[in-house]
């Protein structure tokens, strides 16, 4: 195991659990979908972790195209999750 | 030699980069913020990349470096002032 | 460079993550918690790159901190105040009309609640930092990456990501274009448009001008370069989006999408539907769904990617604008 597996894997374990505390406990939507993708990236830094294999040999390519996947897949689910709320806040207003 | 004279310059390029920080930092007003950190940062940057370019030695990569220069300086230089016109109007309609 | 001088990097890196992400979480206003999540992405990209990762890298400088942190800044822009503070109001609301459930709001502020949460959330980081460790310290055998670098000769590229996403898992990625489309389907069913911005003055115009036909080219290059290099759909497809981001705040009419529907329904549908239309190719020719000849494979992938980048950047930039296009005829916005 390498050095910089500890530091990056326990980092992206502690990135996720921060993100989900906030995604439980905050009153926002819109810092709730800010939470959502930080505890995304959180679980990116673990895979991209797992694929790192030292500085001299080539990482494992699939869990990176599995993150690049994942992020691709964050936009548009916080872009329709956004559009939700914009709809959310005029139904009220309209109240 | 070439290498010292590449450290010298990216030794120089972070100075302009901590002195563009601070300025962020310390300075009292957004308008002179924008100014320290906009113009410190470029010229900063500049350095920065001149030194790699020299320490690489290859065309190719110092042609690159000089692009991403170039759009850093348009870009930054284009929303400082975007940033400080907003302020200003905001300011003047008050 | 040294083991030296890169444990001290790492550690800079990781203190400014773990620091920038709770600061993000923790802030009170939304603005300010957007704009530290921008600056979580790009120092995240520095992370990317430093764990040889450059295709993720460059898809989170693009997408994750770009385009991510547009959207949520034109959210915050539109509803500042509404966004942040009146949830509580809401939930009591709801609450009222369930008589018989307690209210949200209160459970939420009791901190018995909070403790139990945050007690539950330290749990699972003990839970999961356990569970890598154990993952990271086992040996394992990796054959999945042994036979990506094996067939890696057949795939049509020499990028092993690109491979993996086009060719030797090409399923997923078909799958994620069509997640994409549901995505912008399901934004076109909530709301229209958001109105537009401004005309930009002279300065922004002059930007403009040149960084649009920049980033065109820039997308170019990424889509090429992908087979070989770093680079590939999603990177070029965030990259043409952003030129769109940025027409539309110099309020520009027209943002590269086109105007008639059908031709937008066509390139919104063409990543997902030419992925489909080469699958199903493949099995008339009696190969297995997505199985692409060798000798093809080169060409038959950047024909998908350029498809791909196509319907991604439309996709982005749609979501953007926030609902589906206003008819362009009526001047109103």
């Amino acid at each position: 195991m390498l050095t910089a597996h500890w530091l990056y894997g326990l980092s992206g374990c502690l990135i996720m659990t921060f993100g989900l505390r906030a995604v439980l406990l905050n009153d926002s939507l819109l810092q709730r979908i800010i939470a959502l993708n930080v505890m995304g990236t959180g679980v990116f830094m673990i895979l991209i972790t797992i694929a790192y294999r030292g500085p001299d040999a080539a990482p494992d390519p699939i869990p990176h195209a599995l993150v690049l996947t994942g992020i691709v897949v964050a936009v548009s689910a916080t872009a329709l999750a956004l559009t939700l709320i914009r709809r959310l806040t005029e139904e009220q207003d309209n109240d | 030699m070439i290498e010292v004279i590449a450290a010298t310059l990216m030794l120089s390029g972070l100075i302009f980069f901590l002195c563009g920080s601070i300025g962020l930092l310390r300075l009292p007003d957004l308008y002179s913020r924008l100014h320290a950190l906009t113009k410190a940062d470029n010229l900063g940057l500049g350095l920065l990349l001149a030194g790699l370019a020299l320490y690489q030695r290859d065309l190719l990569f110092a042609l690159k470096l000089i692009l991403i220069w170039l759009a850093v300086l348009a870009a930054s230089s284009a929303s400082a002032y975007l940033i400080a016109q907003y302020s200003r109007r905001q300011d003047t309609d008050r | 460079m040294n083991a030296t001088n890169m444990l001290f990097l790492d550690i800079l890196l990781v203190i400014a993550l773990l620091s920038l992400a709770w600061a993000t979480l923790t802030a009170t206003d939304a603005r300010r918690s957007v704009i530290l999540f921008i600056a979580f992405g790009l120092v995240l990209t520095l992370a990317w790159a430093r764990l040889l990762a450059p295709d993720v890298a460059l898809a989170e400088a693009a997408i994750g901190a770009g385009l991510s942190g547009a959207l949520l800044l034109a959210a915050v822009q539109h509803h500042p105040r509404r966004a942040l503070s009146s949830e509580r109001q809401n939930t009591g609301k709801l609450a009222n009309e369930k008589q018989n459930d307690s209210n949200p709001a209160d459970l939420k502020s009791s901190v018995a609640i909070r403790w139990t949460l945050t007690l539950f959330c330290i749990a699972l980081a003990f839970v999961l930092i356990w569970a890598l460790l154990q993952a990271l310290s086992s040996e394992t055998s990796d054959t999945l990456a042994q036979s990506v670098s094996a067939n890696l000769a057949n795939s049509g590229v020499s990028n092993p990501v690109t491979a993996v996403l086009l060719n030797f898992r090409a399923y997923d990625t078909l799958l994620e274009l069509a997640v994409l489309l549901t995505a912008v389907l399901g934004i076109f069913a909530l709301s229209e448009q958001r109105t537009g911005y401004l005309p930009a003055g002279p300065v922004f115009n002059g930007l403009v001008s040149w960084l649009v036909p920049a980033l065109i080219l820039m997308a170019g290059y990424l889509l090429w370069v992908g087979a070989h290099a770093p680079g590939g759909a999603f990177q070029a497809g965030a990259t043409l989006a952003a030129a769109g981001v940025i027409l539309r705040l110099a309020g520009k009419r027209n943002i590269g999408l086109p105007v008639s529907k059908s031709y937008l329904n066509i390139i919104l549908v063409i990543g997902s539907g030419l992925f489909l239309l080469v699958g199903l190719t493949m099995l008339a020719l009696g190969r297995p769904f997505l199985d692409y000849p060798p000798a093809m494979a080169g060409y038959l992938i950047l024909l998908i990617e350029t498809a791909a980048m196509i319907s991604i950047a439309a996709t982005l930039i749609l979501a953007f604008l926030g609902g589906r296009p206003r008819n362009r005829e009526d001047r109103s916005c």
